[in-house]
């Protein structure tokens, strides 16, 4: 039996009269890559809001650590040790590339990860230490989004889409990166609408349609034909 | 000379007029409220200091010590208790409430205090000045209370863009959500926020009261002065806002060289007239 690190059970989501999840078990294990796909409005972003707290739930329909943190604040589940780079990067427009970092560390978690790892992980980013975060290439960009959430020495880290609207060659980068990080002990959840991106670093594989988990199983063991028929519903 | 007196008077002046903005601008830039009540909180904090120095009788500046961080106090637990609900996509409701709490606030001192003109007297220090050359006499408590303002703009400016509560603030205000992702609290910090709006509102009330006579129904015509620094100088720019202050202050003491009727009318307009050439002020923030 596996460590579980993150499961969330029977989780349902509302955005108001609207159910946008339906009964979503995942799981995630110590040290475990898992990878989310579905197409568009599958519910991929509301999970991920439901996990980190940005979108409250019942206490036990999320529990990190067998701690139930569905109802907990986005705050207080950052400092549980869950981290997110969010879809668009959403850097701090008002905030220069190292302080876009250091508020990121400002939660006193400890780990191996502080400002000058960073820097060494993506050089570029020390060059343009003082330069406003979002003057900086989308590539770029993204990585500061990444070093921001490693600041806070999280235990599992989200990746929200972090291909979307970058060039083929940022996105191959920054795949080559994802092991390395992840190599540190840490847990990671990567969101991508790329299967072939998102199988090449994931164990696992969780596939959505319409709020429902549509298919799960070992990224070495599903079909091609499989995984269509989940994603696409035919 | 008497103009150019009148100039040099008008700049400070405009020092308070900058300590009555600096509170709005800030909170306005943090969480996009506008506190119609933040003129009679300035009223609040004079009275405060009334109360304190009658109380223990100790010189008016003294009462500092204990307005301000009283004045913070009320701020936090202000912003947690009520302010914080009525924040969100909708601008009205905090437009309504804080201007209920306006009425609240000039009625409960006008139940306290009468509406009697008050005034505080701070000693000796109220009539002496500094001979300038050519004439000029400077006062010295004016001066005092200039110098004050200036450094209370440095250090919001220093807070706001060198200090982790000011990372803080500018994170929050960029992005809630996000801002939430890395651990800050945003009710905390928007508590932290009017906290620190209302101790540079309880400076600016206990130079009210001992520069001029003030009542309870004063507020609301501070909270014009304050806007009017705020929007001359530009929005988010709190440098700008002690220019707005001087600009508004010179107007105003221009006004009244000419004519004593025109002084309130005076500042008003060059307020007009900014508005009308650069809508966004004179400095505003570059985005």
């Amino acid at each position: 039996m596996p460590d579980t690190l993150l499961a969330t059970n029977r989780l349902d989501a509302h955005y108001g009269d609207f159910q946008a999840l339906f009964g979503v078990d995942i799981e995630v294990h110590k040290g475990e890559v898992i990878a989310i796909i579905g197409a568009n409005g599958a519910g991929k972003t509301t999970l991920m809001r439901s996990i980190t707290g940005l979108l409250n739930n019942k206490p036990d329909m999320v529990t990190f650590r067998n701690t139930p943190i569905g109802a907990l604040r986005a705050d207080q589940v950052a400092k549980t040790g869950i981290a997110m780079v969010p879809e668009g990067r959403q850097l701090f427009q008002s905030l220069s590339v190292e302080e876009n970092l250091i508020i990121g560390g400002q939660m006193g978690r400890n780990g191996p990860w502080e400002l000058e790892k960073v820097f060494q992980l993506f050089p570029v980013l020390k060059e343009r230490r003082a330069v406003q975060a979002t003057a900086l290439s989308g590539g770029q960009q993204q990585m500061v989004a990444i070093g921001r959430a490693l600041m806070s020495n999280p235990e599992l880290i989200l990746f929200d889409e972090i291909s979307l609207g970058l060039a083929p060659i940022i996105i191959k980068s920054i795949y080559e990166v994802l092991p390395g990080i992840i190599g540190e002990g840490m847990s990671a959840v990567i969101v991508e609408q790329d299967i072939a991106k998102a199988l090449s670093v994931a164990g696992r594989v969780y596939c959505m349609q319409e709020g429902r988990i549509s298919l799960e199983g070992r990224s070495d063991e599903l079909t091609r034909e499989q995984i269509s028929a989940a994603y696409f519903g035919v | 000379m008497e103009w150019i007196n009148a100039i040099v008077q008008g700049v400070l002046l405009g020092g308070l007029y900058a300590l009555f903005a600096a509170g709005l601008s800030l909170i306005f830039g943090v969480m996009r409220l506008v506190n119609i009540a933040h003129g009679d909180f300035i009223v609040l904090a004079a009275f405060l200091a009334l109360s304190i120095t009658t109380a223990l009788g100790v010189n008016p500046m003294l009462t500092l010590v204990l307005v301000v961080p009283l004045m913070a106090v009320i701020g936090y637990f202000l912003q947690r208790g009520i302010l914080n609900q009525t924040l969100g996509d909708d601008i009205l409701p905090p437009l309504l409430v804080t201007f209920g709490l306006s009425i609240i606030i000039q009625n409960g001192l006008l139940e306290i205090y009468s509406a009697d003109p008050q005034k505080m007297n701070a000693g000796a220090i109220e009539t002496a000045s500094i001979a300038l050359p050519g004439d000029l006499n400077v006062g010295v408590l004016p001066l005092l209370m200039f110098a004050v303002s200036v450094a209370v703009i440095a250090g919001l400016q220093w807070i706001f863009y060198q200090s982790a509560l000011g990372r803080a603030f500018r994170a929050v205000s960029d992005k809630q959500d996000i801002a939430q992702l890395m651990g800050l609290n945003k009710a905390h910090v928007f508590g932290l926020a009017m906290a620190l709006s209302l101790a540079v509102v309880g400076i600016a009330g206990v130079f009210l009261g001992i520069r001029t006579s003030f009542d309870p129904s004063i507020g609301p015509g501070r909270l014009i002065f304050g806007f009017e620094a705020v929007i001359i100088g530009g929005l988010g720019n709190l440098w700008g806002t002690l220019i707005g202050g001087i600009i508004l202050g010179v107007s105003q003491n221009i006004g009244a060289q000419i004519n004593p009727g025109w002084q309130l009318l005076a500042g008003h307009i060059a307020f007009l007239i900014v508005l009308a050439v650069k809508p966004r002020g004179l400095f505003p923030r570059i985005d």
